[in-house]
């Protein structure tokens, strides 16, 4: 591995996260959270569709012409989401069904078009691999994150396994029910995006406005 | 008529496609910055949804559903390309609707106009198609769900911009300047579009 590639695969993790950075692909993020096997399932579907186009789009960038570039790069995310939707039909389909539509808007997830109009189509096939990976693993992780404090504070439960025994069932963990509902993914999002911001001050954006000092008001 | 209220009170409010099933984020905290591109976007969304909603359900209704090709006396089940034809529809419909709008009304084009292309990668058109795929809304329904989902994702995309609009001024922590503020305020909008839920018309 040498350190172009490296760069590329460690990149997107923080500095370029797609969601807290580059506010891409927000739709899936916030309203697959709920559990954690969702948050899971749907990074794993996600990666896999991420790192597949990069390395398909850009293996034939050569042959693709730019006036219809939009439309061939659209097929074939498409038909990779078909793929992982057929997958999930056939081996999770419970989880298929609570995931309801939200598999198939893989396909108009932001980040992936972003990532196949302005990394596949200039650069090698294993550069775009490992960019698909990086950017999905960064994805991923936001996913989980949010996925298990939504799941272990709303429930008291971790992929479905017991962690804080509640009040219901004898024992002290009063479910934060907000957790459930859908605003907490907009809260902790932003809580993340605070958190990031504060250990990355490179990130902080401009003031656009400044206070009048006291001065300058007398 | 009442249960058509109905639904559009559903379709705008309860079920809000921006704020209850994040739908179409990327652009709605992209755009709603400034008042002018959050009217541009809405107005964009409104248009497209109310137009591609009823379409697809047509092409839905009649060539992809189980059983819809009995006609050609062909029993087929293609209802598994339903993603693929529903985004080249969308993305055909942009296309002619601009040109439409550009040779027709050329005031609503300068208008809307760049938001348009854009709208063909937004979540919020495909996802209504799909809702109306999963609750198998009749044709008349999908009239009503694509205007109904359309005008609640304009309204919370303006409405998210008048607030911002204010808080550019507001001494908020320097992490949380901007995007992490405007994540907040969609929580808090969010918590009271819930309040819409069980609203009922007649």
């Amino acid at each position: 591995m040498n350190d172009e590639r490296i760069r590329t695969l460690m990149n997107p993790l923080i500095n370029e996260n797609a969601i807290t950075v580059q506010i891409l692909g927000l739709c899936i993020a916030l309203a697959v959270t709920k559990t954690l096997a969702t948050a899971l399932v749907m990074s794993a579907a996600v990666m896999a569709v991420l790192v597949l186009s990069g390395s398909v789009i850009s293996f034939i960038r050569h042959h693709i012409p730019r006036s219809i570039r939009l439309i061939v790069q659209l097929t074939i995310i498409a038909s990779l989401v078909i793929v992982v939707d057929q997958v999930l039909r056939a081996y999770a389909f419970e989880l298929s069904k609570q995931l309801s539509v939200f598999v198939g808007l893989i396909v108009t997830n932001c980040l992936i078009f972003s990532r196949a109009e302005t990394f596949a189509m200039n650069n090698r096939v294993v550069l775009s691999a490992l960019d698909g990976l990086g950017n999905g693993l960064g994805y991923g992780a936001i996913l989980v994150m949010v996925g298990t404090v939504r799941e272990l504070l709303g429930t008291g439960k971790l992929l479905g396994e017991t962690v804080l025994l509640t009040t219901t069932e004898g024992g002290w963990f009063q479910p934060f029910t907000l957790m459930l509902l859908p605003p907490s993914a907009f809260f902790l999002i932003g809580l993340l995006i605070w958190g990031i911001r504060t250990w990355k001050t490179a990130q902080v954006e401009p003031r656009e406005y400044l206070a009048a000092q006291p001065e300058e008001v007398r | 008529m009442t249960e058509a209220a109905n639904l559009f009170v559903q379709a705008a409010l309860v079920e809000n496609l921006a704020l209850s099933f994040f739908l179409g984020l990327c652009m709605f905290f992209a755009t709603s910055r400034r008042m002018e591109t959050a009217l541009g976007m809405g107005g964009a969304v409104f248009l497209v949804l109310a137009v591609s909603v009823p379409l697809n359900n047509v092409i839905y209704t009649q060539l992809l559903r189980p059983g819809a090709l009995a006609w050609l006396g062909l029993d087929a089940d293609l209802s598994f390309l339903r993603l693929i034809s529903f985004i080249g529809i969308i993305a055909a419909m942009v296309q002619m609707l601009e040109m439409t709008l550009e040779r027709h009304l050329p005031v609503l084009h300068n208008a809307l106009g760049i938001y348009l292309p854009m709208v063909t990668v937004n979540c919020a058109i495909l996802g209504g198609s799909l809702f109306m795929v999963e609750r198998s809304y009749t044709f008349g329904e999908s009239v009503v769900y694509g205007f109904g989902s359309g005008f609640g994702w304009a309204l919370a995309i303006v409405a998210l911009a008048g607030i911002q609009d204010r808080l550019k001024y507001s001494d908020a922590p320097e992490g949380l300047r901007g995007m992490g503020l405007a994540f907040m305020v969609a929580g808090l909008m969010s918590l009271a579009f819930l309040s819409f839920s069980g609203l009922r018309i007649g």
